[in-house]
């Protein structure tokens, strides 16, 4: 695997990876997120309890679960950059980590949306929604902590030093629900046991999850592919790529 | 379609607000983010080529100068021949 993985720390087979592999996850991302929101809105049943304002569901619970994905993935980076010293991982690093806070403010803000109709509040300052609110946190220190830094090796091994440690509140965001008493209700997929939602809810789920998670995926090898040029601006590979581009 | 008719899909069994409102921030988001990538693209790569335009110049500057100076030098030598009685 190694001998497999090895040659894309180098910037420019990256590069070229990310290039070739841009167009499917755009056409795939777009696809499955437009399947996935449709039939949640339109055709999925409606909940007896919640009526239709359930229906958030199919942007909240998405956003909320890649929330602490992308957070594995950009500590996950961090970790390969600062144990195997690869330039490159600290730079997938920093591209997932704008998409990580959006998708979290998504989460946040979605399920305020959601908590005004069904809990009568905004916003209540109890476990889930205060971890999740720190995670945001989280992902905007790992930003501005690379972002002061002049020299962006220095900046890779500080932000990446955050973003390892920021992972212990992970598991905090997926047990509060159990270790707090909390409006926040259990968790219904990400368990053990068989999902407790009826499979015409949960089949648009699904797909929903899958659908914001190749969209992230698509902006992120934009946004690698970005962040290489950025260091890589003098390189010569760079300048023959972007003039092979602007000839076509 | 679980709904009777587009009005009664839009109305949202009464929660349009928070709904619309939710999907509508959500998918914003996510395009401001796709067209924030995209900007970038264009920004390095106007950069890229604003880097290799100054390095030609820089190569002319140089190639320039040499050649004022091999001028000069031929020049004194040609100066130094006609001062010869």
């Amino acid at each position: 695997m190694w001998k497999w993985l090895h040659p894309y720390a180098k910037t420019q087979n990256a590069y070229e990876l990310c290039r070739r592999l841009q167009p499917w996850f755009v056409i795939t991302a777009l696809i499955t997120f437009v399947v996935g929101m449709v039939w949640g809105l339109a055709f999925a049943p409606a909940d007896y309890q919640q009526g239709d304002s359930f229906r958030i569901i199919y942007i909240h619970v998405p956003s909320a679960i890649l929330s602490m994905g992308a957070y594995s993935a950009m500590a996950i980076a961090a970790f390969i950059g600062l144990v195997w010293q690869v330039r490159t991982a600290f730079m997938a690093m920093i591209a997932l980590a704008p998409i990580g806070a959006v998708v979290t403010f998504i989460a946040l803000f979605t399920g305020a949306a959601w908590g005004k109709p069904m809990w009568g509040t905004w916003w209540v300052w109890d476990a889930r929604l205060t971890s999740e609110l720190i995670l945001l946190f989280l992902y905007l220190g790992v930003i501005s902590l690379y972002a002061s830094f002049e020299d962006k090796h220095q900046a890779g091994k500080a932000a990446g030093v955050m973003a390892i440690v920021g992972v212990v509140n992970l598991p905090i965001i997926h047990f509060s629900v159990e270790w707090w008493n909390t409006l926040h209700q259990g968790a219904s997929i990400t368990k053990f046991d068989k999902p407790s939602v009826a499979p015409e809810m949960l089949w648009p789920l699904l797909i929903s999850i899958l659908g914001l998670a190749l969209v992230m995926a698509a902006i992120f090898i934009r946004r690698l592919q970005n962040e290489i040029l950025r260091r890589e601006l003098n390189r010569p590979w760079v300048q023959t790529l972007v003039s092979t581009a602007r000839e076509k | 379609m679980q709904f009777d008719n587009l009005t009664a899909f839009f109305h949202m069994g009464g929660y349009a607000f928070y709904v619309w409102l939710s999907f509508g921030v959500s998918v914003l988001a996510l395009v401001l983010l796709a067209v924030d990538a995209m900007r970038q693209q264009k920004v390095l790569f106007n950069a890229v080529e604003k880097e290799q335009a100054r390095k030609v110049r820089i190569k002319a500057a140089q190639t320039e100068t040499k050649q004022n100076r091999l001028d000069k030098q031929n020049m004194s030598q040609n100066e130094e021949v006609t001062h010869e009685p």
